[in-house]
């Protein structure tokens, strides 16, 4: 249970690296004096003499330490990615234990030392600890606990209790007090997680709520913080891999000898189709990897990019699936007054990290040690145990910090090289990307076709919403015992998973929308119980799910952002239409009083005129101005969010200049307001690089977008519209997810507004200028 | 390899490498520096940024013999967590990064302008970053935090 000098030469002794052990005289944790973020984080700490089958969540010891100082650490299985979750989550514990945040210390997600928790995605970190269990559960049992003990030592009943900074007192009596240090006195809880711990309430909460400044931004903002690409381990060597010539090429042959000048190379590996080299220094790797001659074949070659959408559809095989079916569609679209029909197009995207994907890797005796930015210690664990058939408990896996990565980058890939590397070498080995090799072969966000229908009935309703859509897909998270569904493991002779044929068949228990396939308009009726936020219960949801000749896997607002563009685009046309105003057109619709309040919250804050589109006095010619909306409750129950876009078209050049983005949001109890504005805006900016630029392209062998000249991402340097946020905070209900709201309704809330400003409709991501511009020649009948 | 010189944050620096390596391996595996980081290799995001006599530069296509006369500052360099630069300082009060891999590229290059052009309209400092990336989008509070420090250093 201590961190003692025993547990730590018990560590090493199982063969694990040991780096930083910080030494001190705490019983229960080893306190430390240093900022965390100054030097390594603090990740071997805690209870390490506990093997990974013994972090019990159910139990408080595997969440919660406090120390003889009263010191109070947590360990957490949800790690900071940039989207200031650690901070936080310290304002959680230091709220439930009435503590000040200078004395929390959160350890994160090491698979000697953290729970598992899954991984840190889905915008599932804040609903999963905020809630009424798990990381926030703990807090209040161990609040309780604390106070029993007081209760005990002090003779008070526990109501006659007060807690403040850490010490507990009788309200009657100040002076008849106790600190947490005291009380716990170098002793386990041992005690369950207590489904019945009370949480503190809202509206006594002091910390948490607050905009608490990021703890590691100092660190951040003087180069001080250590990323996985800033950690050395003694003896370490460098390494870099030699991926195929072309999608589906598989290896002839290597040429060692073309190498064998390069000074400090170690070892050229080859282990099926996986090549990589190691040598002594970074430069020296990265010149090998560039000199070591490979032979490939072909490849499988690449359908044309020009109508890839087109083949899409109708592809086999395919895995389809209903979202939701009232089979009345056909039939009420076959009486309905109006029919509008359009199919929207989406490009595969990438996640594409400021900074290429890194990891250290150290194989050793059969033990492995991972220093690794993946979103899932505990799956990446398993999948390297599988790919070096190394039983899982020799692995250990300690997430360090990476480049934002906004989905399934290349961590895991990076993980699995620098494993491979350093079972072929037995020294660690800590592996770079390039950024050809990042961009080329990463798991990118995919590509979509969607065609949909709706009927409007004589009073301008709607009254059926049909829905189809084709997306292609290989790979995707390499969960725990799949590797090959990142490129490294496919390389190395793992299957990825792909799609095999699948009818679909009717939607039973309830109604799901976890990918947004089916639009914010329909009631979502399965199985008796209507569970979508609309009123139109006319409603089919098919998708087809296709093979992708590229891997594919989650990237920020994964599905939902490709559906929601879909919807809210085609909304806006319906609307349209029946010269029914966007806003009111989209509150008629809805039943959902809080995606209602978002929009009326959104239109009310960007002094919304009420007006149908296209705007009356839109001209053809010069700058036309216009405004668009979007809403979505973000994979049907993790958040509310909607945005207006005001932009500029310039119509001789087809350029979109975005000048403001009014957001309203609903994630519940907010943890931290600036910390979720700081979402808001970043996902906001980040979906407007995607709607009007981001594009994967290839030719008839390998991807062609590899660099930041060819992938194109706004940089600082944009015309960067104004972001303003309105937070709705409910202190009372579930706490949903920030992360990925605001992206989800960007190219909607754009494409709106391009076509209120100009009357034409964009119905294809990324609205590049030649395709705006192609766009507004189109226009025909009046303006 | 040969012996070489080099002047960083303040301090000399004497290291064994190949002329032709990039300043920015010098400076994270030679030096163990974490300010400057590699993002392309390629000269196009930033991240590897670094001061070269006053000037930013992109480290990471920089040999390292090119720069051995030259006082090159990380953004370690520029302040310390207990009493950071102006810059870093504007940076924290407007809570101006989301990963932070980028600042390298944001902060020394608007520094390095601002320096050189300290009245620089928004419309200049938009310019002068128009080659800098940062992928998480934390473009709005990178701005406000500039023009703070831009407001405080004229």
């Amino acid at each position: 249970m201590t961190m003692t000098s025993d547990a730590l030469e018990a560590l090493t002794s199982a063969g694990f690296s040991r780096r930083h052990f910080l030494k001190g005289a705490g019983a229960l944790v080893v306190s430390f004096s240093a900022a965390p973020f100054l030097d390594a984080m603090p990740s071997t700490q805690g209870p390490v003499d506990a093997s990974p089958q013994q972090i019990d969540p159910t139990r408080l010891d595997s969440w919660i330490a406090v120390a003889a100082d009263g010191t109070v650490t947590a360990y957490t299985g949800k790690c900071e990615l940039g989207q200031g979750i650690y901070t936080a989550q310290m304002q959680l514990i230091a709220e439930e234990l009435s503590v000040p945040l200078s004395r929390v210390q959160l350890i994160q997600c090491d698979t000697s030392v953290s729970p598992d928790q899954g991984g840190t995605s889905g915008s599932r970190s804040t609903p999963t600890n905020f809630n009424e269990r798990n990381l926030a559960l703990a807090g209040a049992t161990a609040r309780e606990a604390l106070l029993r003990l007081a209760s005990k030592r002090l003779g008070v009943a526990v109501d006659q209790l007060a807690v403040a900074a850490g010490v507990v007192s009788a309200t009657a009596d100040s002076s008849r007090r106790v600190s947490y240090g005291e009380l716990v006195a170098g002793r386990k809880f041992d005690i369950p997680l207590s489904s019945s711990a009370t949480r503190k309430p809202p509206s006594e909460w002091k910390i948490l709520g607050r905009s608490v400044p990021r703890v590691d931004m100092p660190a951040m903002v003087t180069g001080r913080l250590e990323f996985v690409h800033n950690v050395r381990v003694p003896g370490m060597l460098h390494g870099r891999v030699v991926r195929p010539a072309a999608v589906g090429a598989t290896l002839v042959s290597v040429d060692e000898s073309s190498v064998g000048d390069v000074p400090g190379l170690v070892k050229v590996v080859v282990k099926k189709n996986f090549v990589g080299v190691v040598a002594e220094s970074e430069w020296q790797a990265i010149q090998a990897a560039n000199k070591l001659k490979t032979a490939w074949t072909r490849g499988s070659g690449l359908p044309s990019q020009r109508d890839f959408h087109k083949r899409l559809r109708g592809q086999t095989p395919s895995q389809d699936a209903f979202v939701v079916s009232s089979k009345d569609v056909d039939e009420t679209l076959a009486h309905a007054t109006t029919v509008l029909k359009a199919t929207y197009l989406y490009p595969y995207q990438m996640h594409g990290s400021i900074g290429t994907s890194c990891a250290v890797v150290d194989v050793r005796a059969g033990k492995v040690t991972i220093w690794s930015a993946t979103q899932s210690v505990y799956a990446l664990r398993s999948g390297t145990a599988r790919l070096l058939d190394l039983a899982v408990e020799n692995v250990r896996v300690i997430f360090t910090r990476g480049a934002g990565c906004y989905g399934l980058n290349g961590a895991d890939t990076v993980s699995y090289d620098a494993a491979l590397l350093s079972q072929a070498v037995e020294k660690p080995v800590r592996v770079l990307l390039s950024r050809t090799d990042e961009m080329a072969w990463e798991n990118f966000g995919s590509a979509y076709v969607i065609d949909q229908r709706v009927g409007v009935d004589a009073e301008g309703a709607i009254v059926a919403w049909d829905y189809e859509s084709w997306f292609p897909r290989h790979g995707g998270r390499p969960g725990h015992d799949r590797p090959g569904n990142v490129v490294t493991g496919a390389l190395a002779g793992f299957e990825p998973s792909t799609v095999t044929a699948r009818r679909a068949t009717d939607p039973s228990d309830s109604f799901r929308n976890g990918s947004n396939a089916a639009p914010s308009y329909v009631a979502g009726c399965v199985g008796g119980t209507c569970g979508g936020t609309g009123r139109v219960k006319s409603e089919r949801v098919l998708t087809h799910a296709v093979r992708s000749p590229f891997f594919t896997g989650p990237l920020r607002s994964p599905s939902r952002l490709q559906n929601t563009f879909a919807h809210e685009c085609f909304m806006d046309e319906v609307a349209a239409r029946v010269k029914a105003d966007p806003v009111a057109y989209r509150l008629r619709h809805l039943h959902d009083a809080r995606l209602s309040e978002v929009v009326s919250a959104a239109a009310k804050a960007a002094r919304w005129e009420a007006r149908s589109s296209p705007r009356p006095d839109a001209g053809r010619a010069g700058v036309a101005r216009g405004r668009g909306i979007a809403c979505v409750l973000y994979e049907g129950d993790n958040g509310y969010c909607a945005m207006i876009a005001e932009v500029e078209v310039d119509q001789a050049t087809g350029r979109v200049a975005t000048k403001r983005l009014v957001v309203a949001h609903d994630c519940g109890p907010v943890s931290n307001p600036d910390g979720v504005r700081n979402q808001i805006e970043g996902g906001a900016l980040q979906g407007l690089s995607r709607a009007l630029s981001e594009e994967v392209t290839w030719d008839d062998r390998k991807v062609t977008s590899i660099d930041w000249r060819t992938y194109r991402s706004l940089p600082l340097g944009f015309e960067v519209p104004i972001v303003e946020s309105v937070l709705i905070n409910r202190p009372d209900v579930e706490a949903f997810g920030a992360g990925e709201t605001s992206i989800t309704v960007v190219a909607a809330a754009v494409g709106n507004a391009i076509f209120d400003a100009t009357g034409a409709r964009i119905r294809e991501v990324p609205f590049t200028p030649e395709r705006v511009k192609k766009a507004l020649d189109a226009r025909t009948g009046t303006a | 390899m040969s012996s070489m010189a080099l002047m960083v944050n303040g301090r000399r620096r004497t290291i064994e490498v190949d002329p032709a390596t990039p300043l920015l391996y010098v400076l994270t595996d030679d030096l163990q520096l974490r300010g400057p980081k590699f993002g392309c290799g390629l000269g196009q995001c930033g991240a590897c940024t670094v001061l070269a006599a006053g000037r930013a530069i992109r480290s990471c296509i920089t040999p390292v013999s090119t720069v051995r006369e030259a006082q090159i500052t990380t953004l370690e360099g520029l302040g310390t967590v207990e009493n950071p630069h102006p810059i870093q300082q504007a940076f924290i009060d407007e809570q101006a990064a989301q990963c932070g891999f980028c600042l390298s590229g944001v902060i020394l290059t608007a520094k390095a302008f601002l320096d050189q052009n300290p009245k620089a309209s928004d419309a200049e400092v938009q310019q002068a970053l128009s080659d800098v990336l940062c992928r998480c989008f934390a473009h709005t509070r990178m701005f406000r935090a500039i023009k703070r420090y831009q407001e405080q250093a004229v």
